[in-house]
């Protein structure tokens, strides 16, 4: 008996142990991925004479002035709205066309299928230097260097991979019976899947939505090269290139980060078991 | 009455399946159309250019075939930064798939223990991965700096360093604190794919073999490894490719320097094309960097077949 207490309370605190280490490396992890985000916000509200002297860590006094600053004196705003406007375009755009390209993928006897699949896979993996030269000198041609529709059109079509990709594998979840049913009924193909098949494929469209809206709002090369004022210049070329005449502005940079990064951090944060079920579309069962 | 109804439904599906073919076409022509333009025939573009030796600022545009190449082959800067992004894909995708695979396993352990925690742990990891890669560029400058940011700070207060580093402007480290950057940014999303492959394990598995009395270590090394291997692959795949082409992580964090010694291919030719606007060479390393990233995707895809294979 004395042995079997024994070991009852030997594995309570096998047990207690256990998930004390698990909170303690829940913990650290959570410090290596939040950490510095959280060193950016707390940079963001200290004071300039405060930024170049530590400690304290924790801010004596917090102040608004860097995202004063970067709100009126900056074209921040601008770059948000130019991202806004790229980011949605490009994310109407990929999943139209993508969502199309998907169903007829998944649901119509085109020849060649894998092949055109794999095709579609491979643009994903083109380094986007490889195609840059000759993007910028067609973009120049066009009249569109230095729009927002040049930026957009380019995002969405690197995006459109990611789309199909992930709309393929929706559309071929749901039951073919549903298809056929509504061709019986008379529906053209394109009326079955507009009728039929997307309300169902729903939360696939909002996963590709989400994921080409956040890779359209982060994409730095296309925008960079594709833009050369202020009207044009999207959110994350504005960080990178941010103003600073004889120091660097890292209090302004830091406001400036954070409000960049608000609102895809937040779908992220909001949908994250939607994103995480869209990267695995394909590459893991279950 | 059956009868009709049957030869009814033949004649139709006959009559469908003419249609549907063209339809297919119809609708998947946009996005094949708009990925040929985009993608595909700036590719071409880019070897086009790639012969020529073009200065449009000294109004130079000639046909000079495979000059460019030769010159690539002697160019010391090139094979420098053939390098510096075989360091940098070696070192940061060997230290992402590590740290996420522990994530991974942290995660899915609280999944099954602790339910409520699990949730709020994968939104927390998920916010690297969502932020873009310039903010997480800036992020990590001022986490450098030299004289008030934190790295220095902390590692003085731990005892760790007498005297202040200069992260980003010592060619040794410099680096080595891109690559760390780049782990935190993706380290995330591969625990996350990571741990999808971990649900995906059958959990009776695990219970078969600890009645057979197989240890953590053994179900970790005879079934968890052995069914992650396709999702491993694909986290690789992934990650090499990513890594491969690293641009604006790098190019906004050191812009390539001190020196050269963080400069990738892909910043050597941006430089090239975009700096000192030679377009014909800067297309000769974009067309020599799209080679390299298809050989290796080329090699990829064969380990992804066998190890497909083996687990089906």
């Amino acid at each position: 008996m004395p042995a079997a207490e024994a070991n009852g309370r030997n594995s309570v605190t096998w047990w207690l142990r256990r998930r004390g280490l698990a909170l303690c490396l829940l913990s650290l992890a959570g410090l290596f991925c939040l950490g510095p985000v959280l060193w950016q916000a707390v940079t963001s509200i200290k004071p300039d004479q405060d930024l170049v002297r530590l400690p304290p860590i924790i801010p004596e006094r917090i102040t608004a002035s860097h995202y004063e600053r970067v709100v009126s004196r900056s074209s921040l705003v601008q770059s948000l709205a130019n991202s806004a406007v790229v980011a949605a375009s490009a994310t109407a755009l990929a999943v139209v066309v993508g969502g199309l390209c998907a169903f007829a993928l998944a649901r119509l006897p085109i020849a060649g299928k894998p092949v055109l699949l794999g095709l579609v896979l491979s643009t994903s993996m083109f380094p986007p230097i490889a195609v840059i030269s000759p993007l910028y000198l067609v973009m120049r041609g066009l009249g569109l260097r230095d729009t927002l529709i040049g930026v957009g059109l380019t995002h969405a079509v690197y995006a459109l991979p990611l789309a199909i990709w992930i709309l393929t594998s929706f559309f071929r979840q749901l039951p073919v019976e549903l298809y056929y049913a509504a061709r019986v009924d008379g529906c053209t193909p394109l009326r079955a899947m507009v009728s039929v098949l997307l309300p169902l494929a729903r939360p696939g469209l909002a996963v590709s939505a989400l994921l080409v809206f956040i890779f359209s709002w982060n994409e730095f090369m296309f925008a960079l090269t594709l833009t050369a004022s202020d009207a044009t210049r999207t959110a994350p070329v504005a960080v990178a290139m941010f103003p600073g005449l004889y120091e660097i502005p890292w209090g302004d940079i830091a406001a400036a980060s954070l409000l960049v990064t608000l609102p895809v951090a937040g779908l992220a944060a909001l949908f994250q078991r939607h994103i995480v079920a869209g990267l695995t579309a394909g590459s893991v069962k279950g | 009455m059956t009868g009709e109804s049957t030869t009814g439904t033949m004649r139709s599906k006959a009559r469908v399946r003419l249609s549907e073919r063209t339809w297919g076409y119809l609708l998947a022509s946009p996005a094949f159309l708009l990925v040929g333009l985009v993608a595909v025939a700036p590719i071409a573009a880019a070897l086009w250019l790639s012969l020529h030796r073009r200065l449009p600022v000294f109004g130079v545009d000639e046909f000079v075939g495979g000059w460019n190449y030769l010159q690539l082959w002697s160019d010391d800067r090139f094979w420098t930064a053939c390098r510096t992004t075989l360091y940098f894909t070696a070192l940061s995708v060997a230290a992402e798939l590590l740290l996420g695979f522990a994530l991974a396993i942290l995660l899915d352990y609280l999944t099954n223990e602790m339910a409520g925690s699990s949730r709020w742990a994968q939104v927390m990891i998920v916010v690297p991965w969502a932020i873009p890669t310039v903010v997480s560029a800036q992020i990590w400058a001022w986490l450098y700096q030299p004289d008030y940011g934190l790295l220095n700070h902390l590692l003085h207060r731990a005892g760790l360093i007498t005297r202040a580093i200069d992260w980003l402007a010592d060619p040794d480290w410099a680096i080595h604190a891109a690559i760390v950057m780049d782990v935190w940014k993706t380290a995330p999303f591969a625990a996350l794919l990571l741990l999808a492959g971990l649900k995906a394990v059958p959990r009776d598995l695990y219970a078969a073999a600890r009645v057979d009395g197989a240890g953590t270590w053994q179900q970790f090394r005879h079934i968890t490894l052995p069914l992650l291997m396709p999702v491993v692959v694909i986290v690789l795949i992934f990650r090499t490719m990513d890594a491969v082409r690293v641009f604006d992580a790098v190019y906004v964090l050191t812009g390539g320097g001190p020196g050269n010694s963080t400069e990738t291919l892909s910043i050597y030719a941006y430089k090239t094309l975009f700096q000192t606007l030679q377009f014909g060479y800067g297309s000769t390393l974009a067309t020599a960097m799209f080679l390299i990233v298809g050989a290796l995707s080329c090699l990829y895809l064969l380990l992804l077949r066998r190890h497909l294979q083996e687990a089906a």
